[in-house]
């Protein structure tokens, strides 16, 4: 008997619309597009500092434009959404198991979120804001 | 148990005669407690004997039964009809070609679990006089999990990059040799890299996560998958930067 098997489409474009779960994974892949950006302005604001007080004090005042408010606002968001979502899969990743257990995934996780935490205080910290 | 009327459209496809697949809805009578395999069976007894599709166990062992369920990757054993409503959509598993009806083509799949070597390759080779390779409860535990894959290819069905990068090896197959490196027992491990550490194996995978999301064992294969890339970071970074510890 010789066959004839079917091939199904799979849509290449809009395959993210056909289930919840890819939408979701595919906002997770978009966060990455604002934080380049938020790099980028960074290394922006170091070109103008390497130019000078007067460069450097015109992007501060750039900043504080209404449009770069709501960029900042919104990368904010995609980044504590993109550190959120990775830390979450960590135990996925880094299982460790001592004895015959593996540590529950909150430590895995958890140990994440505290680095996250010291990490961005000593930032904090020597930024001067304490 | 009492009996209620389940409505289900099924994806027909005859390769003698149709060019195209198309949905046949059926109408049958099912206990209230059955699972969609329970209403397949009922509409092949009763009402259309050409439906054709796999199964055997009726118990989430065996593994033949995989199936879009309403447009998720689903056991028919495992996926009860109580749990939806309305009309039940049935579809051959994504992303394989259909054979005939629900029965999809499964070469791709075994080619590349063949490729894996998911078998174990002993260390040293032993005499039988010599006894059995013995293992710790911890070393079992430490790839147990991975042991309970059923080879039921919902998590073929479910992987966007399978969908679109058909030779990406794919979550099970992956996670099947990551079962045999993590064995105490195994000395595999080269060979297995050879087909898993390559572009075509775990660096296709974005870690989206949906194989394990339905996975029906809960084995997991997006964490044996990044966990293969981790263990393959580190050895690129010892042969470049440490050469000489090289075997």
């Amino acid at each position: 008997m010789s066959r004839k098997p079917y091939h199904r489409e799979v849509p290449r474009v809009l395959w993210f619309f056909d289930h919840p779960r890819y939408l979701r994974y595919m906002a997770r892949e978009l966060t990455c597009l604002f934080i380049g950006a938020y790099t980028l302005l960074l290394v922006v604001g170091i070109g103008r500092l390497a130019e000078g007080r007067a460069a450097y004090e015109a992007f501060l005042e750039a900043l504080k434009s209404p449009l770069s408010i709501v960029f900042h606002v919104l990368a904010l968001g995609f980044a504590v959404y993109h550190s959120v979502t990775w830390f979450n899969l960590t135990p996925k990743a880094l299982p460790v198991q001592i004895g015959e257990e593996f540590m529950p995934d909150w430590v895995i996780a958890g140990a994440h979120y505290a680095v996250w935490v010291l990490l961005s205080l000593g930032i904090l910290f020597f930024a001067g804001v304490f | 148990m009492s009996e209620r009327r389940f409505e289900l459209e099924v994806l027909r496809y005859n390769p003698e005669t149709d060019s195209a697949p198309h949905f046949q809805r059926y109408s049958v009578g099912c206990e209230e407690e059955g699972v969609v395999l329970d209403a397949l069976n009922r509409i092949k007894e009763t009402i259309d004997p050409t439906l054709s599709y796999r199964w055997s166990c009726h118990m989430a062992v065996c593994g033949s039964c995989g199936m879009m369920i309403n447009g998720e990757p689903k056991l028919a054993c495992k996926a009860f009809l109580r749990n939806y409503a309305g009309v039940i959509r049935v579809e051959p598993l994504a992303h394989f070609p259909i054979e005939r009806d629900l029965v999809t083509v499964l070469d791709d799949f075994m080619d590349k679990l063949a490729r894996v070597k998911p078998y174990l390759i002993p260390k040293e080779e032993k005499p039988l006089s010599a006894g059995e390779y013995r293992q710790t409860p911890a070393e079992l535990k430490k790839f147990k999990q991975y042991t309970l894959c059923i080879n039921c290819m919902l998590c073929y069905a479910a992987c966007p990059e399978y969908g679109l990068i058909p030779k990406f090896i794919g979550p099970a197959a992956i996670a099947l040799a990551h079962r045999y490196n993590q064995d105490s027992r195994d000395g595999g491990r080269d060979e297995r890299q050879e087909e898993i550490a390559a572009t075509e194996g775990v660096w296709e995978c974005s870690f989206a996560g949906a194989c394990s999301e339905v996975c029906p064992e809960h084995v997991d294969p997006a964490g044996a998958i990044q966990q293969v890339k981790i263990a393959s970071t580190v050895d690129w970074y010892r042969d470049h930067l440490m050469p000489w510890l090289k075997k």
